[in-house]
């Protein structure tokens, strides 16, 4: 007996569509005149707050004021210069030991002007990167240099393809599933705030 | 009344409800709107993903070669299902052998298809929805009205009264804010006990082997970061070539679903997290049968949005449980017809022909036409109603003969004026029952016509 998977690919081979031709779409004609303020008004219009400072020294002082930041017992950091965390991340094996995290402060590579939003790995994390979807609030921690227009110009940057997990997270989470009403703190972080340092 | 008329009758039978979720449903469109002007190159991204969609259509059986090999690679384990049945025993095999008890979903309009719900918990094992729309449809015991707002039928305090009777909330609550919070403690715990994570994909990269999952919830991402196990259910239509087309598609998606610029998490998974298992589940289920077909495989470039159930007339004053299936509105009433013609003849009726759903559909599906189209081949088929047959034979064989359309014509005016308006509205069958009869003219338009030339 054939397999489903032969049997699938007959049946889509038997109903191949007539050819048509791949279109280029590596660029957007979209270009912001200035890209950190037209990200940070992304940031805020998705709900997230952007704070723009000028040094990771400043970026310390910005963070610690945050009143996320100031209630939080559980902290994980892996920007230890900015907050340094209470949880020894390396020492966590299972993922639901995290449960009770409040903050984290993690590294964002770039920002996308056009949406807010951030791009983050989990190549520090690995299998502990439940830690950005546990939390109950989430700093990220951006180069002010490293921002591109549109998620055209992401991707340019982006090498995907290896083994890996990699997300962009514009703001905080959110649902509007009961009468469209807007709330945030879905199920993941209740606030995210993006510093751009420098 | 046809099938889908009849399923509508208790949302328009209710007047308030029916202009409540009318301008509820309105409202996402207005959204939609607002997104979509604001990008100067929406009209070429819908071009570019229309046509990305067809070109990988149109090499459907190497893109997905290249997926499976590049996945495996990887280390996911790539299966293939035939149809619905296979989906749902991959999949209750994978957690059986595995001896999973506890299985939470983020959402998935695959499996809502294949009715993988049912099929699980028949097998003894529980399965959470954790999208919150999808989670209280759960606890009503309905199937979704809405592929992206599935709650979007329900009233606040009728949520806030679903969940004190099964989650234990105080009684009384109507704050979505607080509907919310209670939902989000409730799902934590079963996030935090459950063995293994399902999830939908929305895009799948050939050129990688990896796949895109969006949610504005975190929900997906907390479904497959905690347990060791993520299983990955995708319809063979949600392939795209290469990395660099994602953002054409993630700038249309939640632009033209909820007027955001991109919802939260956009998260890509290539591979299984380390120490931890991938499995994704390739499934047909009558998609190589409309890609067979020439009229109707643009149904396959669908990206689920919701823009067309949004801006639909039919959609918003009949609401989504009206359609009977699992994906409802205009690209519901294009693809049900496919899957089941008898079930599911009378939707491609349930449409003005508008063409709104057109003119928002992200990947240029020309839903409308498709529309028109479905009705022309049920009819062919004998799948729509005898009446109506009948009528259409009628008309056809009146207006090929205009001496008898001319008489017909003067005996309709000349009756029409004699009988009572409530026996012509019985006449006229199901049409005339919201409608008043037209005060007739005395004289045709040709006849109008005829006269005003003479001035």
């Amino acid at each position: 007996m054939r397999s489903s998977r032969e049997k699938v690919l007959e049946r889509l081979r038997q109903a191949q569509p007539p050819a048509v031709a791949l279109p280029d779409v590596a660029t957007s004609p979209v270009r912001f005149d200035d890209l950190p303020a037209r990200f940070a008004q992304s940031v805020t219009d998705v709900a997230g707050s952007c704070l723009r400072v000028g040094s990771m020294a400043e970026a310390a002082a910005a963070i610690r004021g945050l009143p996320a930041a100031q209630s939080a017992r559980q902290i994980v950091s892996l920007v230890p210069e900015v907050l340094p965390g209470t949880v020894a991340l390396d020492s966590v094996d299972d993922p639901h030991t995290l449960e009770g995290v409040d903050l984290a402060v993690v590294p964002g590579e770039f920002g996308v002007a056009e949406n807010g939003a951030v791009w983050l790995t989990d190549a520090v994390l690995k299998q502990r990167r439940a830690v950005l979807f546990v939390t109950q609030h989430l700093v990220l921690v951006v180069p002010g240099k490293e921002l591109v227009h549109t998620l055209h110009d992401a991707y340019a940057r982006l090498r995907l393809g290896a083994a890996g997990f990699g997300l962009f997270i514009a703001g905080p989470s959110k649902t509007a599933d009961i009468e469209q009403a807007l709330v945030i703190g879905a199920h993941g972080a209740r606030s995210a705030t993006i510093v751009l340092v420098g | 009344m046809n099938a889908h008329a009849r399923a509508a009758e208790r949302l328009v039978r209710d007047d308030a409800r029916l202009h409540w979720h009318d301008a509820a449903v309105w409202q996402v469109r207005t959204k939609r709107d607002r997104a979509a002007r604001a990008v100067p190159d929406w009209e070429a991204l819908r071009d570019a993903a229309s046509r990305i969609k067809l070109h990988t259509l149109s090499r459907l059986p190497e893109y997905l070669e290249e997926f499976e090999r590049k996945a495996s690679a990887l280390g996911a384990r790539v299966h293939w299902a035939a149809d619905a049945a296979e989906h749902n025993a991959i999949v209750l095999g994978l957690l059986r052998e595995r001896g999973v008890t506890r299985l939470v979903k983020s959402k998935s309009m695959l499996t809502e298809e294949c009715h993988l719900n049912p099929e699980l918990e028949r097998a003894g094992i529980e399965v959470i929805d954790t999208d919150l729309g999808e989670r209280i449809v759960q606890l009503a015991h309905e199937p979704p009205s809405h592929i992206v707002l599935p709650a979007v039928h329900m009233k606040r305090e009728e949520i806030g009264e679903l969940f004190h009777r099964t989650i234990g909330t105080p009684g009384g609550l109507s704050d979505p804010k607080q509907l919310t919070e209670a939902a989000r403690q409730h799902l934590r715990q079963k996030f935090m006990a459950s063995q293994a994570g399902l999830t939908g994909v929305n895009f799948a990269i050939a050129e990688t082997g990896g796949f895109v999952v969006c949610t504005n919830e975190g929900n997906a991402d907390l479904g497959v970061s905690l347990p060791p196990i993520h299983i990955a259910c995708m319809g063979l239509e949600k392939l795209i070539p290469r990395a660099a087309d994602l953002p054409v598609f993630l700038r249309l998606l939640a632009r033209s679903g909820t007027g955001q610029p991109i919802t939260t998490y956009t998260s890509h998974f290539h591979g299984p997290r380390p120490g931890g298992e991938l499995h994704i589940v390739l499934v047909d289920n009558g998609r190589s049968t409309l890609l067979a077909s020439e009229t109707h495989r643009r149904a396959l470039c669908c990206i689920r949005c919701g823009a067309c159930m949004n801006t639909c007339p039919v959609y918003r004053r009949s609401g989504g449980h009206s359609y009977g299936t699992t994906v409802p509105g205009p690209i519901g009433s294009v693809l049900s017809p496919a899957a089941d013609p008898e079930r599911n003849a009378s939707l491609p009726f349930a449409s003005s022909l508008c063409g709104s759903c057109s003119d928002v559909c992200p990947v240029r599906i020309d839903l409308h036409s498709q529309l028109l189209a479905w009705r022309r081949e049920l009819d062919v088929r004998g799948l729509t109603p005898a009446a109506k047959r009948r009528g259409v034979a009628l008309a056809s064989f009146v207006l090929r003969r205009p001496w008898m359309y001319r008489l017909a014509g003067k005996m309709v005016r000349f009756f029409g004026r004699l009988l009572p308006a409530g026996l012509l509205r019985t006449l006229s069958g199901g049409w005339g029952r919201e409608r008043e009869v037209p005060a007739l003219p005395a004289r045709s338009f040709r006849e109008e016509w005829r006269g005003r030339r003479a001035l």
